[in-house]
């Protein structure tokens, strides 16, 4: 029942993401762009052999965009659409819900990978030998669920704020920098380490990187697996708290 | 003339309140200011770890684009918003000057790129010792006045779109992001391919960055008087092509009764 539902809500919503441009915009042609900018840069600066670093970072990047904008305004959205009331009056958990979802807007971040490696390969000459393919295998499905299961975090949590479109907005930036989807975090100031360690998209580009570059993937593949779980522990208790609250106020529609 | 001018000011600073409707003080901040920032900081460290220029390339190039959200976001909605709010129909049915209507909206928003682009730059000075040239800031400022008026010129003319499109949003998004790669805002024009380099001077940006980053590093004025004008010409273009396909969107759009239709 549970997987049955998960399956069909992953899959309309990762059809329905699809149909919108603004994440086609997002999860294709941004993250596009960006890998150009960073592949042109490279070339100018004499960063030889980087362009495979660059187009999965790129990649990367846009995984992180569409679960920002596609979790962070997940019940709001809801809310919009006025099918907030169904989902939370519905038998099954709230969370069970919109779990789906949250994994739907880190699953289209995909098609970044498959767009910047194919653009690269094409337009940069981009080599798409990978040194452990198996790992890449399981480390791309593994960053896009604990990032899948960050989304919940960030709807559960930006549903307290009244302008969390805005506040996505100010989180890209600062988590593309910080997680060394491009710039290595030995380029950063050293306090901004611990904040990457909690993020898994550190961990997810890390093992993506070791995987297709050289090295072992399993410690950081576990590490994105581990702190998924923390994520879906501090979502689900911060989504209950939502609901409890929303309830009790009978605010659950009021933006 | 004197109810032109009114048009001008008045309801171009109508327009402008319009849009704080929706854009709380908040989002203004983490939108127009915070964002931004962590934009120049994010190619900043990209610049150093790519080894490709200096800090002050990226500072500078940067602290001006991100003006460019303002002309482009804010000059779109401006005159888009009209037809998806549904009151297209009550302005063009009023006798008002239609320039007046038009030119009065831009003016805010190149008020508000000198804002963003200053906070970049006051940024940049505080967090990445970022220093101008002795002297160049009144300099500096007229450049970004100059750059910044011509992105408003092209989002005038994406907006003027917005009468017709579906989504115009997509398309302003889409100029903006392809704006980053080939107006020598992260790469100089040169590192190009000649064809992509090509398509950059003929956008906004291109030549007033190029102004700026000689202005900021010890250039006189009347050095880069060639590319401000180079600048405000291809402002001035695109800001003509958008009162035609106003005018012209206008027409049909009375001739189809498809004002305000999708």
């Amino acid at each position: 029942m549970s997987l049955r539902l998960f399956w069909i809500g992953w899959l309309f919503h990762l059809k329905n993401l699809t149909n919108s441009m603004f994440f086609v915009l997002v999860s294709v042609l941004q993250p596009v762009i960006f890998a150009s900018i960073a592949f042109f840069m490279f070339e100018s600066g004499n960063r030889t052999g980087t362009l495979l670093y660059a187009a999965l970072g790129a990649g990367l990047m846009g995984i992180w965009s569409a679960t920002l904008f596609g979790s962070g305004g997940a019940i709001q959205w809801q809310r919009w659409q006025g099918t907030l009331e169904i989902l939370v009056g519905a038998p099954p958990p709230f969370l069970a819900t919109l779990l789906p979802l949250t994994i739907a807007t880190a699953t289209i971040g995909i098609y970044s990978v498959v767009g910047t490696l194919a653009w690269g390969r094409l337009f940069f000459g981009t080599p798409l030998d990978f040194a452990h393919p198996l790992q890449v295998a399981i480390a791309i499905p593994a960053t896009v669920l604990s990032l899948g299961a960050l989304g919940l975090l960030l709807a559960s949590t930006f549903i307290l704020y009244r302008n969390a479109n805005a506040f996505a907005n100010l989180l890209e930036y600062p988590v593309w920098l910080a997680t060394g989807l491009l710039v290595p975090l030995t380029f950063l100031p050293s306090w901004v380490g611990p904040i990457a360690w909690v993020l898994s998209p550190t961990w997810g580009m890390t093992a993506i990187r070791e995987a297709a570059l050289g090295g072992s993937a399993w410690v950081e593949i576990g590490m994105c697996i581990g702190l998924g779980i923390v994520y879906l522990a501090l979502g689900s208790v911060a989504l209950r708290n939502f609901e409890r609250l929303a309830r009790s106020r009978a605010t659950l529609s009021l933006t | 003339m004197t109810a032109a001018l009114r048009v001008f000011v008045v309801g171009g600073a109508i327009s402008y309140r319009a849009l704080f409707n929706w854009i709380t003080p908040g989002m203004y901040v983490t939108t127009m200011l915070g964002s931004p920032l962590f934009q120049i900081l994010f190619f900043v460290y990209l610049g150093r770890y790519a080894g490709t220029q200096d800090d002050d390339f990226f500072v500078v190039g940067n602290a001006i684009q991100i003006a460019a959200m303002s002309g482009i976001y804010g000059m779109t909605m401006g005159i888009a918003n009209e037809r998806q709010y549904g009151t297209l129909q009550p302005l063009l049915a009023t006798p008002a000057n239609r320039l007046a209507i038009f030119a009065g909206r831009a003016l805010p928003f190149v008020a508000n790129g000198l804002v963003v682009s200053a906070f970049g730059f006051a940024m940049s000075w505080l967090i990445l010792d970022f220093r101008p040239a002795e002297g160049s800031v009144p300099s500096l400022v007229l450049a970004v006045t100059v750059t910044t008026g011509s992105c408003v010129a092209l989002g005038m003319l994406i907006g003027s779109l917005g009468l017709r499109a579906r989504d115009v949003f997509f398309g302003a998004n889409l100029v903006y992001f392809l704006m980053l790669l080939v107006c020598g805002v992260k790469i100089a024009n040169e590192d190009l391919p000649g064809w992509l380099g090509a398509i950059g001077r003929c956008l906004p940006l291109t030549h007033g960055i190029e102004a700026a980053r000689e202005l900021a590093d010890g250039a006189a004025l009347g050095d880069v008087a060639g590319l401000l004008w180079t600048e405000a010409l291809i402002g001035l273009g695109y800001a003509a092509a958008a009162y035609v396909l106003f005018r012209v969107f206008e027409a049909e759009g009375r001739r189809r009764a498809s004002l305000e239709t999708y």
